[in-house]
């Protein structure tokens, strides 16, 4: 794109969302679908739209509307990339639309529009490639038939169909006439070559950078509608806890407050604007109903949940005889892993505007979840879910956050806005945020195991204390087991990529009053820690170099070997580093890609710093490698906070941690230089938005170990070095 | 009646002298541009400029800006992204999911205006109170250094 602007990749008319509503009022029903809001003034173009994900209009303008949230992982770059690279078209002269929600944006394994688990690429990628070839194909049959040729004698390139003899028409000037054919039989298109792709494969530029650095682009916190009210919310600090009574008439003396009214998450301020709804909630006086609990704490969990590990759980995996191969085993661990509760933090808040009217419902929100949020909020307001209309925005991070298993923020901001005939944004505050849970699940494992003669792990055993994801999602009913085997609990090490003969991995379920929710990377970030740290140990307990003992257990999985040999290499594994320096190494595979990284650490006193991490990764086809390069850097950087600092521990039944001043995140000064190289395989497509964030915690491990000899079992380093 | 000079235009609202500045922005003069992150000027994502300094509007109560001109990043250069910080945000592809990013571009503005080239350590000091949950450092820190590398090279054309 280029840097004066002159063609905004990510049309304007997507960002008139806002300014269209102004102009439009509350009664155009323009409102609620924001997609079609804007245009180019003047008489409308002619369209040719032969699909819901791509309108082409006869002044080249070629729209792709994408049904995934952007919250950072390039789904706007990428998506439309793949249709580009089907219809010859620059990716760079798109303008990228955001879906409404409709069940043709549905994922292809879930009945919802849904964005999440690193699948936006790999369940979309044949669809995309499919559309962008029937178009070019329709638009080819055009110009055939205005030039009275043979479609097969005509070619495309960059948005134009040309003839043998060098004629040619660009896609705008056919685009009425395309419009008018019937659409060909799917089994008559024809897809590329990938040998002959242009564009996938090839560095693109994000189409949604101008926007970001220009303050254009609208988050949910931005949007903006006439007669808007704002509102916060007063919610339980202890988990579990509800309202018993509150006084407000303090609150309702301070100027700009609207409104009070109980909601199902505690006490709703409704403002004229955020700081009288900041002001008014600090006026409130709420009494809740706490006493039960106030009992749960990070503490009492732990000395619950250590005793619990030693007992058999429910079985996740089960290979070989681990009780048999432990017992027999000439040399043997026992050891205790402990990982925190770990706050999402999306730099945006949660927030969500509503505008409810009668059985109607309007939402604009940052979402991952769209059509659950329609239908729990539906049920919130006894609707029928058909008349609620989700607007999507930009997500300020999404992490899975935004994708929460009760559709919490939407649904409160509907429960908020109902009765009240205006557009109401529930805005939270960082402390809310952050305490209000839906944390990365507290886990607590015993792990036994034990090293052959051949010096290599022959038994695992892993026992997992903690509250299972999927099982409190929707998806629970689907993903968990009858014995109630929730698959995220273990994944990470009941399928691990090193070969263990004898492995078994055991869960038991808590039930904790703490919301916890899947967390970038989900039960990898956790068992992916335990399953390399583990690893480590038995190459330590055979005397042997951690890479080395990786390369032997990996000896039969070439992909692998291939992606931990890359790692190694860019690292410079075993050459000298300057002195204090020190070197770990990980490798986990997850969402579909192997990741191997290798951390260069030196550790002074308590503190750790990481200067380097050098990491590899194997997707398959990497549809944008920059882009492929930018999740590593920042799913490094994601795991690096659960690392070094970042950790919830409750006390009295709240989090102790509320903001980024008591929880510490990665900045500038500690950031290490990240190189990434990308491993090509003909591999399927793998995903990218997570598989970075698990091996980040053991390579710093195995340096801090290299370094001190001391082995951390325990996270963040913080707790650990303490 | 408070009185404001944004991005050169005098604005007056009439609020609670002790609004801060980042909600008068916001909700009054409809500048979402500057973000809301943490309130208590541990992020970075509201930082504007006063004066051509960088500033934390979250903490910054309306009253104490006086006559202060205050920058924001819609202020920058408009939708056209010529700003030198602008344009090697755009070169590097440094956005992910861009909420950070009016604080970081602001706050890199003010430091490549106060040094023409700065330096990993300049860079560390200056941008370290801005927090991106995205892990965008490495970009950012590449791209300050292109910012200054652009601007040297437009002052001397």
């Amino acid at each position: 794109m280029s840097a004066d602007g002159s063609t905004p990749a990510i049309g304007r008319r997507h960002f008139l969302i806002g300014a269209g509503v102004v102009a439009g009022g509350l009664a155009a029903g323009t409102l609620l679908r924001p997609y079609l809001v804007g245009g180019r003034g003047g008489a409308a173009p002619k369209e040719f739209k032969p699909h819901a994900f791509l309108r082409i209009a006869d002044d080249d303008t070629v729209t792709v509307i994408i049904g995934k949230s952007e919250m950072g992982q390039g789904v706007y770059t990428g998506l439309p990339m793949i249709l580009a690279e089907e219809l010859d078209f620059d990716p760079q002269r798109l303008k990228v639309e955001i879906a409404p929600v409709d069940p043709v944006f549905n994922h292809p394994f879930l009945p919802a529009q849904f964005t999440g688990g690193s699948m936006s690429t790999n369940t979309t990628y044949e669809s995309l490639r499919h559309v962008g070839a029937m178009a070019r194909s329709m638009l080819v049959t055009a110009a055939a038939a205005r030039w009275g040729v043979d479609a097969s004698t005509l070619r495309t390139e960059a948005g134009k169909v040309i003839d043998t003899a060098g004629r040619e028409l660009r896609y705008g000037e056919l685009a009425e006439s395309a419009a008018a054919l019937p659409l060909p039989a799917k089994e008559t298109i024809r897809l590329k070559d990938p040998k002959t792709f242009s564009y996938i494969g090839k560095p693109q530029k994000r189409l949604d950078s101008r926007v970001k650095v220009t303050g254009e682009a609208v988050f949910g916190i931005d949007v903006d509608l006439p007669g808007m009210l704002m509102a916060t919310v007063a919610r339980a600090p202890v988990f579990g806890a509800s309202v018993k009574s509150f006084d407000d008439t303090r609150a309702r003396s301070v100027p700009g407050v609207v409104d009070i009214k109980q909601v199902p998450s505690g006490v709703a301020v409704i403002a004229e604007h955020t700081w009288a709804a900041l002001k008014g909630r600090e006026a409130l006086s709420v009494e809740w109903d706490d006493a039960d609990g106030k009992k749960l704490s990070t503490e009492a969990l732990r000395s619950e949940w250590q005793a619990l590990a030693a007992k058999p759980g429910i079985v996740g995996q089960n290979i070989g005889d681990t009780a048999k191969a432990l017992a027999s085993g000439s040399r043997r661990i026992e050891v205790e892993y402990e990982l925190p509760y770990l706050a999402h933090a999306c730099m945006e808040p949660m927030n969500a505007t509503a505008l409810v009217k009668d059985d109607d419902c309007d939402l604009w929100l940052g979402t991952q979840s769209q059509s659950q949020d329609a239908q729990f909020v539906a049920a919130a307001l006894g609707i029928d879910p058909k008349n609620v209309r989700v607007h999507t925005t930009f997500l300020g991070g999404g992490f899975g956050r935004r994708a929460s298993a009760d559709s919490d923020f939407a649904v409160e901001a509907a429960h908020v806005a109902k009765g009240v005939g205006k557009p109401v944004k529930v805005v939270w505050t960082r402390e809310d945020d952050m305490r209000r849970g839906y944390y990365r699940p507290y886990s607590i494992s015993k792990v036994r195991a034990a090293i052959g003669a051949d010096g290599l792990p022959s038994a695992f055993h892993q026992v997992i204390v903690g509250k299972p994801v999927l099982a409190n999602t929707a998806m629970g009913k689907m993903a968990v087991s009858k014995e109630g085997l929730d698959p995220s609990s273990v994944e990470g090490t009941a399928n691990m990529a090193y070969p263990i003969p004898n492995l078994r991995v055991e869960v038991h379920n808590t039930t904790e009053a703490v919301p916890i929710l899947w967390w970038r990377s989900v039960g990898h970030s956790i068992n992916g820690f335990v399953a390399n740290g583990v690893i480590d140990e038995l190459a330590a307990l055979a005397k042997r170099d951690p890479y080395e003992y990786r390369q032997a257990m990996l000896a039969d999985k070439p992909r692998y070997r291939a992606v931990l040999d890359a790692a190694a290499e860019l690292a410079g594994w075993g050459q000298p580093l300057p002195a204090g320096r020190h070197r770990g190494i990980a490798l986990q595979e997850s969402f579909g890609s192997i990741v191997a990284q290798v951390a260069e650490v030196s550790v002074t006193g308590k503190e750790v710093r990481v200067h380097r991490v050098s990491c590899t990764v194997d997707c398959g086809i990497a549809v944008n490698p920059d882009q492929v390069v930018a999740q590593m850097e920042s799913a490094i950087n994601y795991g690096l906070c659960a690392v070094l600092e970042s950790e919830i521990t409750i006390r009295d039944g709240v989090a102790v941690q509320g903001n980024f001043d008591s929880y510490p995140v990665l900045r500038m000064a500690a950031a290490p230089q990240i190189d990434v190289r990308i491993v090509n395989s003909d591999g399927p497509i793998g995903g990218i938005g997570e598989p970075g964030t698990p091996p980040i915690a053991p390579a710093v491990c195995g340096a801090i170990f290299a370094a001190t000899s001391k082995r951390i079992r325990r996270l963040p380093l913080s707790a650990s070095l303490s | 009646m408070i009185s404001l000079k944004v991005n050169g235009v005098e604005r007056q609202i009439d609020v609670d002298p002790d609004m801060p500045l980042l909600w008068a922005l916001r909700d009054l003069l409809k500048l979402t541009g500057t973000k809301y992150g943490c309130g208590i000027a541990q992020c970075g994502a509201c930082t504007v400029h006063l004066d051509g300094q960088p500033m934390r509007s979250c903490v910054m109560p309306v009253s104490a800006v006086g006559s202060a001109e205050i920058r924001t990043v819609e202020g920058l250069s408009g939708a056209a992204a010529t700003h030198p910080v602008q344009q090697a945000w755009i070169e590097l592809d440094v956005v992910q999911c861009g909420y950070c990013q009016s604080g970081q571009v602001m706050a890199a503005a003010a430091l490549i205006e106060q040094n023409p080239a700065p330096t990993d350590a300049d860079i560390d000091a200056a941008m370290n109170g801005n927090i991106c949950r995205c892990g965008t450092y490495p970009r950012i820190r590449a791209a300050v250094k292109r910012a200054a590398e652009i601007k040297r090279a437009g002052t001397a054309a």
